[in-house]
């Protein structure tokens, strides 16, 4: 327990340096633009607007509502995309600091995450735009959209220490992420419905990927307005506590290290 | 008598990988894990170096370059682990190792203030408390909203400087950063190591200017090849340092 407290301790000591780091990195963001914040709406709106304009008329699809389907798929997942790889060169784009002043390591990586999670907020309004233009009706449950976000926002903040830590000793990770995210958008149903995967694929894209956890959740709650079912909700409140352990243990076991690496 | 010590450096080794090429992608870490050539070249920046320094004492290391002088500061700053033996402080630490460390350019010198105090562990309100403090004393009072990448490197300086001594801590760690500023900056911020040196802080201070060790501090280690040669009063330690570099 004193080791608990003695951490907590440290991160409250620090936690004005997380809200500063954050607060610069949304500042700096769109500082000298024109439009400034209104790019956060705007650009998922823009997005949406090319990805339906090619779903629509290029290839057939039969899902109703296209633009809020895709769009509830698309700011998660971008939110995901946007944390890690941001949390990859938390560590090593920190150097400089960390070798001359002592501050709490895993501070840089849990503030890229946080950043792009007031980005996630900006997009819920574009998201909001399109939810009320193409009428869809809310119920009550979709209040409940903030347990999903603190859900992937924890995955992040997991899968983010794991790869930061990773990337201190092999920058490698910083290049081949593209690609796997890449894959991973692919085979995660952000523009197409779950049911057009092919049987054998479809069980594991259903099972084994988290972001299908999230994205359907938060799609129960919006479009179809429902609870999503048991097994879901077991699957994404789970998945976030292993991977914050697994993300953390890393991290913990080579902090001292990093210094020799960076 | 542990609690008489306020920074218990015990047989501290500094370990760093020396190896040629340094292994950043996994390519070559499986190829050297295969030709078991992981194994890397050792090099020791402190072996075995013991330093008790008691509250309201000031130190000042000598050597020359490379013999391990910043290495030291940084183990007991906490940047750095020691890989055998132990280091322990009791009380609060200001490092002035690179002043400015974690200014971010684009920001303007306001909100770098607020920032660069994060990273020193302060909290906001603290810093707003001092803000004006912090300006007026380094004379950047037509500058505060100006991004800091267009301030001149004596004026990063000197903002650095006011930000890292605006507590009064326990213990000041002090690397040679006062070579940039100018002259009537650097007077300054001696005077304020002076005024805070009266006030019982406890003063880690690394120089090459032995002469500037013998004005501030009262004891003096030596170090040389990463080991300690001679410890004591700072007079006499740098008497026997003068001697071994004109001998």
């Amino acid at each position: 327990m004193g080791w608990i407290s003695k951490r907590l301790q440290g991160f409250l000591q620090y936690k004005d340096l997380l809200l500063q780091l954050v607060s610069r990195d949304v500042k700096l963001k769109y500082r000298r633009s024109f439009l400034g914040y209104l790019w956060s709406v705007l650009n998922p709106l823009m997005i949406m607007c090319v990805m339906t304009i090619v779903f629509s008329f290029l290839f057939k699809n039969s899902i109703p509502n296209f633009p809020a389907y895709l769009l509830t798929g698309q700011v998660l997942f971008n939110f995901m995309t946007e944390a890690t790889t941001a949390a990859i060169s938390s560590i090593t784009g920190n150097g400089a600091l960390l070798k001359k002043t002592y501050v709490p390591k895993y501070i840089f990586t849990l503030s890229k995450v946080t950043s792009s999670l007031v980005n996630l907020l900006f997009s819920m309004a574009a998201l909001l735009i399109v939810v009320i233009v193409t009428g869809v009706k809310l119920t009550p449950y979709f209040l409940l959209f903030p347990l999903v976000f603190l859900e992937l926002y924890v995955f992040c903040v997991g899968l983010g220490l794991f790869l930061a830590q990773a990337a201190v000793f092999f920058r490698d990770i910083q290049y081949i992420y593209g690609v796997i995210i890449t894959a991973w958008t692919y085979f995660t149903p952000i523009f197409y419905p779950p049911e057009i995967l092919p049987e054998n694929i479809r069980w594991y894209v259903l099972h084994l990927n988290p972001m299908y956890y999230y994205i359907a959740q938060f799609r129960d709650l919006t479009l179809t307005g429902a609870l999503p079912g048991p097994d879901l909700m077991l699957g994404a409140a789970l998945i976030p506590i292993l991977m914050l352990i697994i993300g953390t243990w890393t991290f913990h076991r080579n902090q001292d290290r990093f210094i020799l690496y960076i | 008598m542990e609690e008489d010590y306020i920074i218990r450096v015990d047989n501290a080794t500094v370990r760093f990988n020396l190896s040629t090429e340094r292994i950043d992608s996994i390519k070559e870490y499986f190829i050297k894990l295969v030709k078991h050539q992981l194994m890397f070249q050792e090099f020791f920046a402190l072996k075995n170096v013991t330093l008790h320094v008691k509250a309201g004492e000031s130190w000042g290391i000598v050597g020359v370059n490379g013999s391990g002088k910043s290495t030291l500061l940084k183990l007991v700053c906490g940047i750095l682990k020691p890989y055998s033996g132990s280091v322990a402080l009791h009380g609060t630490v200001a490092p002035l190792i690179e002043l400015g460390a974690g200014f971010d350019g684009d920001l303007t010198a306001r909100e770098n203030i607020f920032l660069n105090g994060a990273v020193l562990g302060h909290s906001k309100q603290f810093m707003k408390e001092h803000f004006d403090e912090i300006v007026g004393f380094a004379e950047l009072e037509q500058f505060v909203d100006v991004p800091i990448k267009n301030f001149s490197s004596g004026m990063a300086a000197r903002l650095g400087f006011a930000i890292a001594t605006i507590v009064r801590p326990e213990i000041l760690i002090v690397d040679e950063i006062l070579a940039v500023g100018d002259y009537a900056f650097q007077q300054k911020c001696e005077l304020r190591m002076q005024e805070m040196l009266a006030n019982n802080t406890t003063l880690l201070y690394v120089s090459h200017s032995y002469k500037a060790v013998e004005k501030l501090c009262t004891h003096a280690l030596w170090l040389s090849g990463g080991e300690a040669v001679m410890a004591g009063d700072s007079k006499s330690v740098c008497e026997a340092y003068i001697k071994s570099l004109e001998g």
